[in-house]
């Protein structure tokens, strides 16, 4: 690939078709008997995208290695037919809905720290979180696997800086100032070692609720809060646009 | 790396290390824009290729000097090599990790040749007493031992990263954190640009270094590889198993622990790839692609050398 950054300044790898062979990276995944969680939300309307959802990670998630997906859903009666691979195993974890769709967003980050304290990090050695209205198309393997790692967003990837979403006001805790900024990483799909994704969790719940108490709400929510963590935690290998593209684009 | 919240689960040795970057204006990334499209930058196991432009010198010692890091560096002087030492040494400290601090293990058999040279605050100068093997073959094959046994005795207490380098080279341009990787490996100059059937692998199904027509990597040069103390250990031992292999059933590798290295490197692929930048033979016209010399041999008489 000579058309698009393939590693950053910090020399962690950006992921690209072409890149990687996917052979190579089995054979290193499969020697360290590793396990991968999937941690989603499906809440009130969102419960519509839990079958095509379910249905394509099954299949083009981590094909052929041990997969653990956390659905986190106050419709838990949806679920009840869905066939999962051998290899992969569904846990529905029910949830209480709030009254705005922000909310859950927001409490998103507080749920899956407190989820990786308690019972996650017992399962898994990694763990992504995925939004629920996603449909893999594509089969998605263990090039994802790292400690730290970030999606660029697709419709941010070909931005100047300064258009950048990046939360600006400075009383918000995800403000990133002017002159900064690496890349605009969407919070669609993220992920990582389950010590570093519980570390990440927590400082972006922490940031929701400073804003919070100071009234103010971060222009992309928890997406501002996860780019100020990336910028200053820069993740050990990004996913390009390929990982998360959104089809209105 | 200690987690930071009580009763989590054990790192693995593989995990890296999360580094805090500080605040820090620089050029943006961009996507669209590779700085270098004319090489090879990242290898299929998503390691990176270390060239000139690929990576910010400024953000990598951000994130690691603040770690305190001590860097270790092992050289073999022996009999007449011991007259490259001198210049070695001044030119790694004017490019080699500076702002660090460095430990500079120098294996000699006559440590009275060597000169005393100046050297930075926070760098340390050991020599390593050993034995002087008859042949020069015999010397660069045990080397592999040497290193093992000494991280074993003092250098793993007292360095996170260790570098074994070839003591005939000089440093001409910096050397810094993008070198730090689990496991490093750097490109023979002599082999960048030709593919792999042409690789001067060891060829005979009977050496343990062996590698059959159609696979390799890279060809990596015997005189660069390094990484985190406790992975040099565990290779450098497994080198040496499988020269002794080969010295059990009466055979000697090709290019000696280089033919090793690269067996090794083919089944247990280096976290990070250095470019020949890091590994030149200045007997070698520059191609376009090497924008940077930042460590390369010294022109000798090889005859007079090893006799």
């Amino acid at each position: 690939r000579r058309d698009v950054l393939v590693l950053t300044p910090w020399l962690a790898p950006i992921v690209w078709e072409g890149t990687f062979n996917r052979d190579i990276l089995n054979a290193q995944y499969m020697q360290k008997n590793l396990v991968t969680g999937v941690v989603t939300f499906a809440v009130k309307k969102y419960w519509f995208f839990i079958e095509g959802f379910i249905s394509s990670v099954n299949k083009y998630f981590l094909a052929g290695h041990q997969v653990n997906f956390y659905l986190f859903t106050d419709n838990p009666e949806q679920i009840s037919h869905l066939q999962m691979a051998p290899e992969n195993h569904l846990f529905v974890i029910p949830v209480q809905n709030h009254s705005q769709w922000q909310d859950i967003f927001m409490n998103r980050m507080d749920i899956i720290s407190r989820y990786i304290h308690s019972q996650f990090q017992y399962e898994v050695d990694y763990l992504y979180s995925i939004d629920i209205d996603v449909q893999l198309l594509e089969h998605i393997g263990v090039e994802i696997i790292d400690t730290l790692v970030g999606t660029i967003s697709s419709w941010q990837y070909t931005t100047r800086r300064e258009s950048k979403s990046y939360e600006r006001r400075t009383e918000s805790q995800a403000a990133i100032p002017k002159g900064e900024g690496d890349f605009y990483y969407t919070a669609s799909f993220y992920g990582g070692s389950v010590a570093e994704v519980y570390k990440l969790t927590r400082a972006c719940f922490k940031g929701v609720m400073k804003d919070r108490e100071n009234g103010i709400e971060a222009r992309w929510h928890d997406e501002s809060h996860l780019n100020k963590y990336l910028l200053y935690h820069k993740p050990t290998r990004l996913l390009s646009p390929e990982y998360y593209w959104d089809e209105e684009l | 790396p200690t987690p930071s919240c009580s009763s989590m689960k054990l790192q693995y040795t593989e995990e890296k290390l999360i580094q805090l970057f500080p605040q820090l204006f620089y050029q943006q990334p961009r996507v669209l824009a590779p700085k270098r499209r004319d090489v090879l930058t990242v290898t299929p196991w998503l390691a990176p290729i270390v060239w000139e432009g690929t990576f910010n010198a400024e953000i990598l010692d951000s994130a690691y000097r603040p770690l305190n890091l001590t860097i270790g560096v092992t050289a073999f002087a022996v009999g007449k090599y011991t007259r490259f030492v001198g210049r070695f040494l001044e030119s790694a400290e004017k490019h080699f990790m500076k702002g660090y601090q460095v430990n500079y293990y120098i294996f000699t058999d006559n440590p009275e040749t060597i000169p005393d040279i100046q050297l930075q605050p926070g760098r340390r100068f050991v020599a390593v007493p050993i034995k002087k093997y008859s042949s020069w073959q015999e010397i660069s094959m045990r080397r592999m031992e040497a290193i093992n046994k000494h991280i074993a005795e003092r250098s793993h207490r007292e360095v996170d990263y260790l570098f074994c380098l070839d003591i005939d080279m000089v440093f001409y341009s910096a050397w810094g954190p993008e070198t730090l990787a689990d496991t490093v490996a750097a490109i023979h100059p002599g082999y960048f640009k030709v593919p792999r059937s042409q690789f001067p692998y060891e060829r005979r199904s009977s050496s343990a270094a062996y590698i059959p027509d159609g696979e390799g990597d890279f060809y990596y040069g015997g005189a660069v590889f390094g990484g985190l103390v406790k992975k040099v250990y565990e290779f450098t031992k497994t080198c040496h198993m499988t020269i002794l292999t080969d010295k059990a059933n009466g055979i000697m590798a090709a290019w000696q622990e280089e033919s090793h290295l690269n067996r090794h490197f083919l089944s247990h692929k280096p976290s990070k790839v250095l470019s020949p930048e890091y590994l030149w033979d200045d007997r070698k016209p520059r191609p376009p692609e090497i924008h940077l010399i930042r460590f390369s041999t010294v022109d000798k008489n090889y005859r007079e050398i090893r006799n």
